[in-house]
């Protein structure tokens, strides 16, 4: 489903260029549960962000369900961003002074979607957040801003859920209730999810790691093991 | 995404900044306001100028001494240095024109009317009997200076409305002595009051005179003649006929007058109330554009207001339109929601102007600042107008912020706390 081929990615900070994607080649299939692992600076949220069309290579192709999308206008990535990609981060990137329902339709808008209400409803109610639907940010505790956050991501049913540091701003337990919430979707769900982290806690909780190092993956558990034990 | 979406949008970003939202408001409507407001007491101005100017009465040409006749014989008042005289006026009526249908003329003086304990500044028009004909003034009670009064020199007045109010509150004034003071008080004759004038309302002046036969008072000051025996006026009002050329009448009187003068360039001015209604106009509306333009440009800083709070909104929400940008909206959403929140701002900030513009306009209509009446007209153009410009900086002053807002990266945005 996500297909990259040699890509690159080059920043220019000051005299000195950083090769942040050094010609990566990678592939996903649909139902894959995957973990992109290094430190800061290996590139791993570069890639992440290049596969979530928030950012385009410099050099290589990158296939979308088969269609070439690394050439696409900015228009047209936003609007396959936003129905391709739910996006999940570290810092739950909520907006303030919105309920948690009104965060969950704000992909809805943009698409012009007509029963926004009770689609995002039930995206909560799919994220254990039945009871909290009316409640701002300032009203919820981290792990629950981490599954609106991911419920914002499910509304528009997206091939691919991209979860940058999920955890981060959680205590261990919350972070593995979450990390529970997102294993189910796949599980039970069949929905793909594209993981980013640094903590190997966080990271077992996938079926398929990637590791990166300067640019270059440097280890790859095996595409499609796991989903293909997982549908065993 | 739909208008009422990104409407819904903008309200609750304008609303959720309340403090802010209303100040950038508060120069909207300043501006807005100030421009209806200030463009009617500038109309008004106009209006009361042209009033005033056709309360005069109708078809009428005013033949006055030219400031350089008074100036070349060595300065003083016109009275003294006027060449003009009622032979002159005589002899434009004997004329037996066809077109010029009366002719009157006067001597106008500041002076204080006294009655009793009672007294005001009344401005004295010394003049004779058909003066009320010329200019369309009608008694309430009594009657006006009677030719018999012009041939007798009769010390008789005849009251303005106001004046007459404000000497003789709740008492009849006909029969009642007048005293008229002149000349900062060095000089005070009484005057049998005969008629009082019936109100002619607004800015007129009839209201605030006093009428006196000319010949009455030349008795009483022998320089009011001339040395071959003429009276002397400070203005002759000829009536033309309804339809006469008064180009060609003014043209007709101003030959006879050089004659009568045995002079070739004229020591006297020959102006008809159109000619003054055009110079007034001219005045009023100079008037009108300066108020309008000093309220424009406080309508520009209003503007320039709320493209800054646009630019710092944007830079404040740099992380939402990181998000928005993450969840799906493309830049033209982005340019959308900003352009629609500053136009909400500056429409409602518009509107907001337009009410308080048209509520100072009718509260200011009809107060006096010292002596002067200030009327207000609005005008339906300039409400259009304020408003035109203040959605039009509106949707300018969003363009350039929504702009910036697009250009932010996405990426940058989302990690900015």
């Amino acid at each position: 489903m996500i297909r990259l081929e040699a890509v690159r990615k080059t920043f220019i900070a000051g005299e000195t260029r950083i090769h942040a994607l050094n010609g990566v080649n990678l592939e996903i299939e649909r139902g894959e549960f995957v973990a992109i692992m290094g430190q800061s600076g290996s590139g791993k949220s570069t890639l992440m962000n290049i596969i979530g069309l928030l950012d385009r290579p410099d050099e290589g192709a990158y296939l979308l369900s088969g269609q070439n999308v690394a050439g696409l206008s900015e228009h047209a990535r936003a609007r396959l961003r936003g129905t391709a990609f739910g996006f999940v981060f570290q810092s739950y990137s909520l907006l303030p002074r919105m309920s948690a329902l009104e965060q969950v339709e704000l992909p809805l808008i943009y698409q012009g979607v007509r029963d926004r209400r009770r689609r995002a409803a039930e995206a909560l109610v799919r994220v254990g957040l039945a009871e909290r639907i009316g409640h701002k940010p300032t009203q919820l505790s981290g792990g629950e801003q981490q599954r609106v956050a991911i419920a914002r991501s499910l509304v528009v049913d997206p091939l691919v859920v991209l979860a940058d540091e999920p955890t981060g701003a959680l205590d261990t337990a919350t972070g593995r209730e979450v990390m529970t919430l997102l294993s189910d979707l796949v599980d039970q769900h069949g929905m793909t999810i594209i993981l980013v982290t640094h903590e190997p806690e966080v990271a077992a909780f996938a079926h398929r790691t990637v590791r990166m190092r300067d640019g270059n993956i440097v280890e790859d558990t095996g595409a499609r093991t796991t989903s293909t034990m997982a549908s065993q | 995404m739909s208008v009422l979406d990104a409407l819904r949008i903008a309200v609750r970003a304008i609303i959720a900044n309340r403090l802010r939202s209303l100040l950038t408001l508060l120069g909207l409507v300043i501006g807005v306001s100030s421009v209806i407001a200030l463009i009617a007491v500038g109309q008004g101005t106009q209006q009361g100028v042209s009033d005033q100017i056709r309360g005069l009465g109708t078809d009428l040409i005013f033949v006055e001494p030219s400031a350089a006749a008074t100036t070349q014989q060595g300065g003083g008042s016109a009275l003294i240095t006027t060449t003009l005289t009622q032979a002159d006026a005589q002899a434009i009526a004997a004329n037996g024109n066809p077109a010029i249908s009366a002719v009157t003329s006067h001597i106008t003086g500041d002076t204080q009317a006294i009655a009793g304990a009672n007294n005001v500044g009344a401005e004295s028009v010394f003049t004779f009997s058909n003066y009320a004909e010329v200019r369309d003034l009608e008694v309430s009670s009594g009657s006006f200076i009677a030719p018999s009064h012009d041939n007798a020199g009769s010390l008789v007045a005849v009251l303005g409305a106001r004046v007459a109010e404000t000497l003789y509150p709740g008492v009849d004034p006909i029969g009642q002595e007048v005293r008229l003071s002149f000349l900062a008080g060095r000089v005070v004759f009484g005057f049998t009051v005969i008629g009082v004038l019936q109100e002619v309302g607004g800015a007129a002046d009839a209201d605030d005179q006093v009428f006196v036969p000319l010949t009455g008072l030349a008795n009483r000051f022998r320089f009011l003649y001339t040395p071959s025996g003429d009276l002397r006026v400070t203005q002759i009002n000829v009536q033309t006929t309804p339809g006469a050329n008064t180009e060609e009448v003014k043209q007709q009187v101003s030959d006879l007058l050089l004659f009568r003068h045995n002079r070739t360039d004229p020591d006297f001015t020959i102006e008809s109330q159109d000619d003054l209604l055009d110079a007034a106009s001219e005045v009023a509306n100079t008037l009108s554009i300066l108020l309008g333009s000093i309220a424009g440009i406080s309508l520009l800083v209003g503007g320039i207001g709320v493209m800054n709070i646009m630019l710092v909104s944007v830079t404040e929400r740099t992380r939402e339109i990181g998000i928005r940008r993450a969840v799906g909206a493309t830049a033209t959403d982005i340019v959308n929601q900003f352009v629609t929140e500053a136009l909400a701002l500056s429409v409602f900030g518009g509107v907001l102007g337009i009410l308080i513009g048209v509520a100072a306009s009718l509260l200011v209509d009809g107060s006096s600042v010292g002596d002067q009446e200030i009327t207000t007209v609005i005008q339906a153009w300039s409400i259009a107008a304020a408003f035109g410009v203040s959605a039009g900086i509106g949707l300018l002053s969003g363009l350039y912020p929504a702009w910036r807002a697009t250009v932010i990266d996405p990426i940058a945005a989302l990690r900015n706390e």
